[in-house]
């Protein structure tokens, strides 16, 4: 399908073909993404919560949530605009901390954000040490235009999934395409398959 | 300017990823808002060349009249304007990101909507302001055009000059209450500060739509 662009070389920055998927480019900065302005919620005015098909609710204060065991962990990001950031250290909360416990017939979430932002993900990308609601970056709390106070860490999948300004995840039986997902991005995202827009 | 045979047709305000392939089989891919309207006959795409980049010098240096490039798009269904979104329309526009605000004024134009609209544009200087002469044609008086020029100007430039600050958005952005629909494209430093000024200045998060591009911190 594609075809050479006379005189196209590239300026092939050397990259390791294993740890940065088809398509993507190797960032040093951070950009910045998003459909809206900026959500500024006070702390005190902040929870998480997991709600839906959930045998009950759960919802966490900052102090309680910030209190949760926290992990650090160091991983590859990758933006469907075709950025990948390498090594970026984060702390948070494991999802498979927070989900434990609960009974559900759920197999899917939508994350709720503040700002209205919502992304859907399979409720099992969410277990065995693959996400996380991270606060901190890089030794510092999360800044705001990174989604800060906290946001939803999945690097496994396009970074639009690991929703900003995270507040909770709604569980439910049936998929529900979420922001992106109803705007012509791909429901899924899994960068390896370079799966971007609808029909990928 | 590109001939598309078998273009399915896109929205104001949307774009297209642009991929480059090699002799040797090596691709990249960058994407560019498309800056013309849907009724335009030739898709045209605004690239801003970034001296370390890999797609944008191609195609402002090397890419000629006659050249095949390869398009995947349209994409994105949120950063679009039609008339029946109704208005008053404010755009706020940094650098290239005129872009898609580009689009949605000449599909506004071209089908003859009566949506009252501001463009508000931020330029480092006068040499690279895009559209400068259509611009300066304006002669549509429902729509007013503003420029603010935040690093040089010329010796007798009697517009604005200075970045987009809270007291410029009281004067062009409408009034909370008139409820513009707003849309902000450039670099996220300025696209920040315009969306967080307007939410400053009471305007309805929920009508502000945005469009950033960029490396930041």
């Amino acid at each position: 399908m594609s075809f050479v662009s006379r005189g196209f070389h590239g300026r092939r920055p050397p990259v390791d073909p294993a740890r940065v998927p088809p398509g993507q480019y190797v960032e040093h900065g951070f950009p910045v993404l998003s459909a809206g302005p900026t959500p500024h919620t006070p702390l005190a005015e902040w929870s998480f919560t997991l709600r839906g098909v959930v045998d009950r609710p759960r919802s966490w204060s900052w102090p309680a949530f910030t209190a949760l065991e926290s992990q650090t962990v160091t991983v590859d990001i990758h933006c469907v605009t075709k950025w990948t950031k390498l090594d970026t250290l984060w702390e948070g909360v494991s999802l498979d901390l927070l989900l434990a416990g609960i009974e559900t017939d759920a197999r899917f979430v939508t994350a709720f954000c503040d700002g209205g932002y919502t992304t859907n993900l399979p409720l099992a990308d969410l277990r065995d040490g693959r996400a996380w609601v991270a606060y901190r970056y890089d030794g510092e709390p999360l800044h705001p235009e990174h989604g800060g106070p906290a946001r939803l860490l999945v690097p496994h999948l396009y970074f639009w999934k690991s929703a900003k300004w995270v507040r909770g995840l709604e569980l439910t039986v049936e998929d529900r395409p979420g922001f992106w997902e109803c705007n012509g991005y791909h429901d899924y995202g899994d960068p390896w398959k370079e799966q971007r827009y609808q029909g990928d | 300017m590109l001939r598309l045979p078998g273009w399915p047709g896109h929205r104001a305000g949307q774009h297209v990823d642009v991929r480059l392939t090699a002799e040797d089989g090596y691709q990249a891919q960058r994407s560019y808002s498309l800056a013309s309207a849907p009724e335009d006959e030739l898709l045209m795409l605004t690239v801003e060349r970034l001296d370390a980049g890999e797609v944008s010098p191609y195609l402002v240096d090397e890419l000629a009249v006659g050249d095949r490039l390869e398009l995947r798009g349209p994409i994105g269904g949120y950063f679009v304007w039609e008339a029946a979104l109704g208005g008053p329309l404010l755009l706020l526009a940094g650098g290239s990101g005129i872009a898609p605000l580009w689009a949605i004024l000449r599909h506004r134009a071209a089908t003859g909507s009566d949506v009252p609209a501001r463009l508000l544009y931020s330029s480092r200087s006068i040499e690279e302001v895009i559209y400068r002469g259509e611009l300066a044609a304006n002669a549509d008086p429902t729509l007013m055009i503003d420029l603010t020029l935040t690093r040089s100007w010329p010796p007798d430039w009697d517009g604005r000059r200075g970045r987009v600050d809270d007291d410029v958005l009281r004067e062009v952005a409408w009034t909370p209450d008139e409820r513009p629909l707003v849309y902000a494209c450039g670099p996220n430093g300025f696209v920040e500060q315009a969306a967080d000024g307007l939410v400053r200045l009471g305007h309805d998060p929920q009508r502000i739509r945005t469009e950033r591009f960029g490396p930041s911190g």
